[in-house]
């Protein structure tokens, strides 16, 4: 019997190594549609994008107005 | 020494035989039952949020067809039906369909709680462990109405659905769960009387085994008689109207009759026309449950142009 370099068992290998591959890149797409929706979903941006935990004074009207 | 030192170790399984360990047939009537509920609900869904929350239902239903895989591989070797399962057959060792189960089913509650509601995914963390503990390593080995209680773990998938929409449980998803949960045991049992099963080798108790066949005739009947005012009542609901009451009335009678013509005859009846009449009514069955969630997904898609509903 000659010896193959390529088994079945390499066959049977890659086929789940891409298997898992294509799951994990499903996985992320998934998370990252999911996370794009519920952005959308929180409707005017105004309302939150003051919470981003960096300082900006252009969004504050308080103290645009005092000047 | 030569190159096959790779066939003394255990078989190494494929994508194909992971997949097999999730039920895939099984889950086509979850992702069906859980979509309806999900769709006849008052509240609209996002479609992306809609679409990632059945296949959340869906994978939790195939996590919960692995668990029962594992605990059952014993059994399922020794039954014709189950003989060729992943485990039995040496494709998949059994610690892995546990790890796949026990994975997959904290993917599926984790991602449904985080993109819908806590509500959703703590029924559907409950419907796994009905399937995977109480009705596979409880009732399915102890008492002939396994099917009964079991049937449960398939009824949660709509009252997921609408519980994903609305986030909360109201009389229409409990009627919807009860029809599903109702219909079960006649539909099993149909099925039951004309499949030759080994069971009884496997040491389940089946209830054509335990009571007799005659027995079973009589709690097809019983039960399809139970059935009718679930099933009527339902479209009496907020999510009924004039399409779902016709076609479950006209279902109900097709059903009942056919219950009581396998209650009126015997197995010597039954053998002189190979069990023609326990056949028809158990793919009448099958239309039986398709149908009425087919027409609370009528009423719901004709109700913006002013038909569905009452």
């Amino acid at each position: 019997m000659a010896i193959k370099v390529e088994h079945e068992i390499h066959q049977r290998r890659k086929g789940r190594n891409f298997g898992v591959l294509a799951l994990l890149i499903g996985f992320v797409g998934l998370v990252f549609a999911l996370t794009v929706v519920k952005v959308l979903e929180l409707g005017d941006a105004k309302k939150f994008e003051n919470f981003d935990h960096v300082a900006r004074p252009a969004i504050v009207p308080e103290e645009g107005a005092s000047e | 020494m030569t190159d096959m030192t790779a066939h003394e170790n255990p078989y190494e399984a494929g994508m194909g035989d992971y997949f097999a360990l999730l039920k895939p047939r099984v889950m086509s009537l979850v992702i069906f039952t859980a979509l309806v509920g999900l769709l006849v609900a008052p509240v609209p869904v996002h479609p992306f949020i809609g679409f990632v929350g059945v296949l959340c239902i869906a994978v939790g239903a195939g996590a919960s067809g692995a668990l029962n895989m594992w605990w059952d591989a014993d059994i399922d070797a020794i039954m014709k039906r189950t003989a060729k399962r992943p485990i039995p057959s040496g494709r998949v060792q059994p610690g892995e369909a546990l790890g796949i189960g026990m994975a997959l089913s904290g993917f599926a509650v984790v991602l449904l709680a985080l993109a819908t509601n806590l509500l959703a995914a703590g029924l559907l963390a409950f419907t796994i462990f009905f399937y995977a503990v109480v009705y596979s390593m409880w009732l399915k080995r102890s008492t002939p109405h396994n099917i009964v209680i079991g049937g449960a773990a398939g009824a949660f998938p709509p009252m997921i659905g609408w519980a994903i929409a609305t986030g909360s449980v109201s009389i229409e998803s409990v009627l919807m769960f009860a029809l599903i949960f109702m219909w079960t045991p006649p539909h099993f049992w149909a099925l039951a009387l004309f499949v030759k099963t080994d069971y009884g080798d496997a040491g389940v108790p089946m209830l054509t085994e335990t009571h007799g066949r005659d027995v079973t005739r009589r709690h097809v009947i019983a039960y399809a008689l139970l059935l009718v005012p679930v099933a009527i009542g339902l479209g009496f609901t907020s999510i009924g109207g004039p399409i779902y009451l016709t076609t479950s009335v006209i279902l109900n009678l097709w059903f009942v009759k056919g219950s009581f013509d396998i209650y009126k005859r015997n197995d010597a009846a039954a053998d002189a026309d190979n069990y023609a009449v326990e056949k028809h009514v158990f793919k009448v069955s099958l239309f039986y449950l398709f149908l009425h969630f087919g027409a609370l997904l009528a009423e719901a898609a004709l109700r913006p142009y002013g038909y569905g509903g009452w």
